[in-house]
């Protein structure tokens, strides 16, 4: 085999494993892509670039090149080989050129980081591998925890090691966690005693050290006499987050205390934050208003808008003037945040858990979240409330021109808030006042299935109060929107509707009277129910009228009724609201046959509660103030009549609708009366001639041809004759 | 998120509704007032002509001179959770560690020279516009002397200062455990700004917004200003607008003399003491047609970006520079209710 052929297959063995391992980790692709100066990246992940064509064979190429480099170093040096020094300059340029001009993979830093400090190869070889380990954007926690790992082992030689320290120094910010390394702070505080290692063990402890470290390990250093620029500056870092524990005095005119650690890579830490900030320079815009502040978050560089959950140990301690060493050793009993991983745990240690610093931080801890849900702590709330009041207000993209670029920032962060609301089945009181304010403003496009989400979750209030804010802007938008977002709109009052249908008959099973400046009594409570379900009845016979009775429309229409119908049984509340006669008619005469099976169906469940909540006057006797009004009964044998009259009995135009025979006759329909009924309702028309066609005998019977639709899976329809067949036509309640 | 994909079968935790009517809590007046607030008109229609404040006569001079001719970027503030007076030095200590730390954070060399620096926190006695007002206080970062013999205040490297004048809207609906000092103004680098901001925030669960003025606020300010009775004016009234247009915004300048700018608005002011709505607009008015009689140019179809008069001047990007110590309290009172509006 020559050695080209060779090379050959190589190459397409490592393509194959290359893509199974960039499936592994999407999530660096993700983030990698993400970035679009990285060109190499772009051109590797975005396949639709058609400029980059040229680049993409380039590129591609380089990376095959470098896989079987990192391949070959794995496998470590082949003994018998006879170019092997060759082979092994070959790949170890083809690593350097890369890092050097793209960066390494997190995977790639792994591999080679491994291979720098296991000693498979000689001391010159490592030292040029850990030179070039150079990151494309992030080094994963986990890569340094397996490198520290092997200096325990003893394999890799004093300067290796050096080279290593101050490599971690260097590459410091570059690491995506800190948490595992911060638990080695003792191991590397150990190896201060190194005399070789010592400055730059010194530098990353200086790097590494948190309040909590510098209180419980400077008790030790003070072994140290020699005073040392790098060990002066890690006893003041210590000094001043416990400043009673040290009594050695430091010189304060010192300027430098550490070497440079980073000169090697100077330049390659200049590119990588290059790559890491993404692209910077801004396109011209108009200079618009006041408005052009930006959220301080961009510019106060924090990584995310919702805070790091940390425990609030500086608030504690600012009370307390003196600190003792066993104060910091023994944090009298509190439980630390950072140890709460289940639900098992918060309930043993609810009554002393640490509350974060930043309350916002509970957003992204489900944990914390039954915390938040069960306290009755009012500052924990008026915490929250301020936080997420404030940041929404900051983030949101329509509330301040030129926001825009950050939208799908703002989509992310209404998406977490919303998976918290669910996951509470509660709303939060910020995001209605965000409501408040932006509704106004908003277009009705950007963000619209979160806006229309946050909607939903508005806690039950006054609805009289809530309409003018809310619900008039929203009905503005709604009417000179297209029919997608007026369905959109009915389905998050439909939500609306069940989650205040939910609180309430929560309530009134925790306690029957509430002392509430709101809304005082149950009959409040349903009074704001009820006015709602009229509001979306207005709202949904105008909409039909604005889109010519769309059979798309009424389907979400229906939808809403479906819950409304079922209050009083479903949910144990004394209310029946009925639905405007503009939706039943339109229903009744529809051309669709599964708008009259609901329509069946939701009538059907209409008379389940009715008669339920008939029966349960009857057994109470007394007048309550939640009987039903005789107009609710009417009006309900008014629509029944209707439609028995129109499907069953074929007198469709005597009593519910009543249209004068005049007009009938000019319409030149010779048999008007028939034509509604469930054999000649046009909405029924397909399932009528498949009957035909199926049978072929037109003097079966009715009950045959029910059977059929009934078999069909009309169970509206089956539902509602089946009620209904016992009773005459006439039935009144 | 951990595992929200498995909501709980029924809201059991729900016993909220309820909990929230329990009379009113702070949550609830906040709501309560967030309503008023966007169903009204925002600003009332009239307010108070600036006054010179009997408490403000208790203010160190010395520090109220710290205040005037700088230049402050404004932001609102949420109310500072468990801030507590008595601990000013424990916050001067643990400020400046986080200081010198963020500043260190992955440099690591010339290290020496930051720990040069000095917070000091203190209050502002008397700054405020009732009793109940909190008190002001102030946060400076001084670079401590390089020479010991040398025994005098370093360099102020940055100065910032949290107040609340007239707050009462605010200070209702907040409970004990808070500080309410809604307007907060930096003077210093930004880069320290945001240090500083940052640790306020992780320490009391606080939130910084930038505090931006629109051009009906300026208005206002450019009305208010022009009523204060003055002994002698400082410095021209002038006005200045802005036309977006690209490459660069077009500005125009408007400078009246003083004397004639208080002599307009003498002519449309009529109930003593107070500044309406209607005031403002006729004011405002008068300036665009005078303007237009001259230049041809609609200043109404421009936006009005910044307002200088001898009491203060107002950029909309959210800086102020206070000249005039009379009507300090008057300036800020005004400033306030603009920040408690943007965080209520």
């Amino acid at each position: 085999m020559s050695p080209q052929k060779r090379f050959k297959n190589v190459q397409a063995q490592n393509r194959t494993s290359q893509g199974s391992s960039s499936f592994q980790t999407t999530l660096s692709a993700w983030k990698v892509k993400q970035d679009p100066s990285n060109s190499k990246n772009i051109s590797k992940h975005g396949q639709n670039n058609p400029v980059g064509d040229y680049e993409h064979a380039d590129d591609q190429a380089e990376e095959d090149a470098l896989q079987m480099a990192v391949g070959y170093f794995e496998k470590g040096p082949i003994k018998a080989s006879q170019n092997k020094d060759k082979t092994l300059e070959k790949h170890l340029k083809t690593v350097e050129n890369v890092a050097w001009k793209n960066g390494l993979a997190s995977e790639e830093i792994d591999i080679l980081l491994n291979i720098a400090l296991s000693g498979k190869f000689g001391n010159a070889v490592n030292t040029r591998i850990l030179k070039c380990i150079i990151p494309a954007t992030v080094i994963s926690e986990d890569s340094v925890v397996k490198a520290v790992s092997w200096l325990c082992v003893g394999k890799c030689s004093g300067s290796t090691k050096v080279l290593f320290y101050r490599w971690l120094v260097a590459m410091f910010d570059f690491i995506d966690r800190k948490e595992q390394i911060n638990l080695l702070y003792g191991f590397f505080f150990a190896s201060l005693q190194d005399d070789a290692l010592c400055p730059y063990v010194c530098h990353l402890l200086y790097l590494l050290t948190k309040k909590e470290n510098g209180e419980i390990e400077n008790g030790k250093l003070i072994l140290f006499q020699g005073m040392q620029p790098h060990l002066q500056a890690l006893l003041s870092l210590y000094k001043f987050f416990a400043p009673a524990l040290i009594s050695v005095s430091l010189p304060v005119r010192k300027k430098i205390y550490f070497k440079n650690s980073e000169n090697l890579w100077k330049t390659a830490l200049l590119a990588v934050k290059q790559r890491n900030r993404g692209p910077s320079p801004e396109p011209l815009k108009l200079m618009l208003g006041p408005a052009n502040v930006r959220p301080l978050k961009r510019k106060w560089n924090s990584l995310s808008v919702i805070p790091v959950l940390n425990s609030s140990s500086y608030t504690k301690e600012c009370g307390k003037k003196e600190m003792s060493l066993s104060d910091c050793l023994n944090r009298s009993g509190s439980f630390p945040l950072e140890q709460l991983q289940s639900f098992p745990q918060l309930l043993q240690n609810i009554h002393c858990l640490e509350l974060p610093s930043q309350m916002g931080s509970v957003l992204n801890n489900s944990l914390l979240l039954h915390y938040i849900n069960c306290v009755r702590d009012e500052p924990v709330l008026l915490r929250f409330y301020y936080w997420l009041s404030q940041t929404l207000q900051e983030e949101c993209i329509w509330y301040k021109v030129n926001n825009y670029e950050h939208g799908k920032e703002f989509t992310n962060f209404l998406d977490t808030i919303i998976r918290a609301e669910c996951f509470l089945q509660e709303g939060f009181y910020s995001c209605e006042a965000f409501l408040y304010k932006s509704l106004p403003l908003w277009d009705g496009l950007c963000c619209r299935s979160q806006f229309l989400q946050l909607v939903s979750w508005i806690p039950f209030s006054s609805f009289s109060e809530v309409k003018p804010l809310l619900f008039d802007h929203l009905a503005q938008l709604f009417f000179t929107s297209t029919i997608y977002f007026k369905c959109s709109v009915l389905q998050s009052l439909k939500e609306l509707l069940q989650n205040w249908l939910l609180w309430l008959s929560m309530d009134i099973h925790m306690k029957p009277v509430t002392n509430s400046p709101l809304e005082t009594t149950l009959g409040g409570s349903m009074n704001s129910v009820s006015k709602l379900i009229h509001y979306v009845g207005w709202l949904s016979t105008t909409a039909m009228r604005l889109e010519s009775n769309s059979t798309f429309l009424l389907h979400f229409i229906l939808d809403f009724y479906e819950k409304v119908c079922d209050i009083y049984i479903n949910y144990n509340l004394p209310l029946v609201v009925l639905f405007p006669p503009g939706i039943f008619y339109s229903a009744l005469l529809s051309l669709d046959t599964s708008i009259l099976n609901q329509l069946c169906f939701i009538m059907h469940r209409y008379r389940k509660n009715l008669t339920a909540a008939k029966k349960n006057e009857l057994v109470q006797k007394t007048k309550s103030e939640f009987n039903f009004s005789s107009k609710t009964y009417q009006e309900f044998n008014h629509y029944l009549t209707s439609m028995v009259g129109c499907l069953w009995t074929s007198k469709p135009f005597g009593k519910g609708i009543y249209v004068d025979p005049e007009i009938l006759e000019k319409t030149g329909v010779a048999e008007y009366k028939n034509s509604l009924n469930v054999v000649h309702h046009p909405s029924f028309l397909s399932y009528a001639v498949s009957f035909l066609e199926r049978g072929g005998n037109r003097e079966k019977k009715w009950s045959w041809y029910l059977d059929y639709l009934f078999s069909q899976g009309l169970q509206g329809l089956k539902l509602f004759i089946r009620s209904t067949e016992g009773i005459n036509c006439n039935n009144q309640y | 998120m951990d595992s929200y994909n498995a909501p709980e079968s029924t809201p059991s935790a729900s016993s909220r509704p309820e909990d929230y009517f329990i009379g009113a809590t702070p949550l609830q007046k906040r709501l309560e007032s967030v309503r008023k607030q966007s169903s009204f008109i925002p600003t009332p229609p009239r307010r108070k002509i600036p006054q010179c404040s009997q408490l403000q006569e208790d203010v160190d001079p010395q520090k109220v001179a710290l205040l005037l001719h700088k230049q402050w970027t404004l932001y609102s503030l949420t109310p500072l959770y468990k801030f507590s007076y008595s601990n000013l030095k424990e916050y001067s200590r643990l400020l400046n560690a986080f200081i010198v730390a963020e500043k260190q954070k992955g440099l690591a060399v010339e290290v020496g020279e930051d720990f040069n620096i000095k917070v000091i926190f203190s209050t502002l006695l008397g700054m405020k516009g009732t009793q109940r007002d909190p008190e002001a206080f102030l946060v400076q970062i001084v670079s401590k002397s390089q020479l010991p013999s040398e025994n005098r205040e370093g360099k102020v490297l940055w100065t910032g200062w949290f107040c609340c004048i007239f707050g009462d809207s605010l200070l209702e609906t907040v409970s004990e455990d808070f500080t309410s000092l809604p307007l907060f103004l930096a003077n210093g680098a930004e880069s320290n700004t945001a240090i500083i901001g940052t640790w306020f925030q992780k320490t009391f669960d606080c939130y910084f917004s930038p505090l931006a003025i629109n051009a009906f606020n300026l208005s206002w300010m450019a009305a208010m200003w022009t009523a204060c009775k003055m002994d002698h004016y400082v410095a021209t009234t002038e006005f200045l607008w802005s036309v977006p247009c690209s490459p660069q915004s077009l500005d125009i300048s408007f400078a009246i003399h003083p004397e004639d700018a208080k002599a307009l608005w003498d002519s449309v002011h009529k109930t003593p003491g107070e500044v309406t709505q209607e005031e403002v607009d006729l004011f405002m008015d008068c300036l665009y047609s005078h303007f237009h009689r001259h230049f041809k140019i609609h200043l109404s179809a421009t936006r009005l970006v910044r307002v200088s008069t001898s009491v203060a001047s107002a950029h909309t990007d959210g800086k102020i520079k206070i000249l005039c110590h009379k009507y300090l309290i008057g300036v800020l009172a005004y400033l306030t209710e603009l920040a408690i509006f943007q965080i209520e």
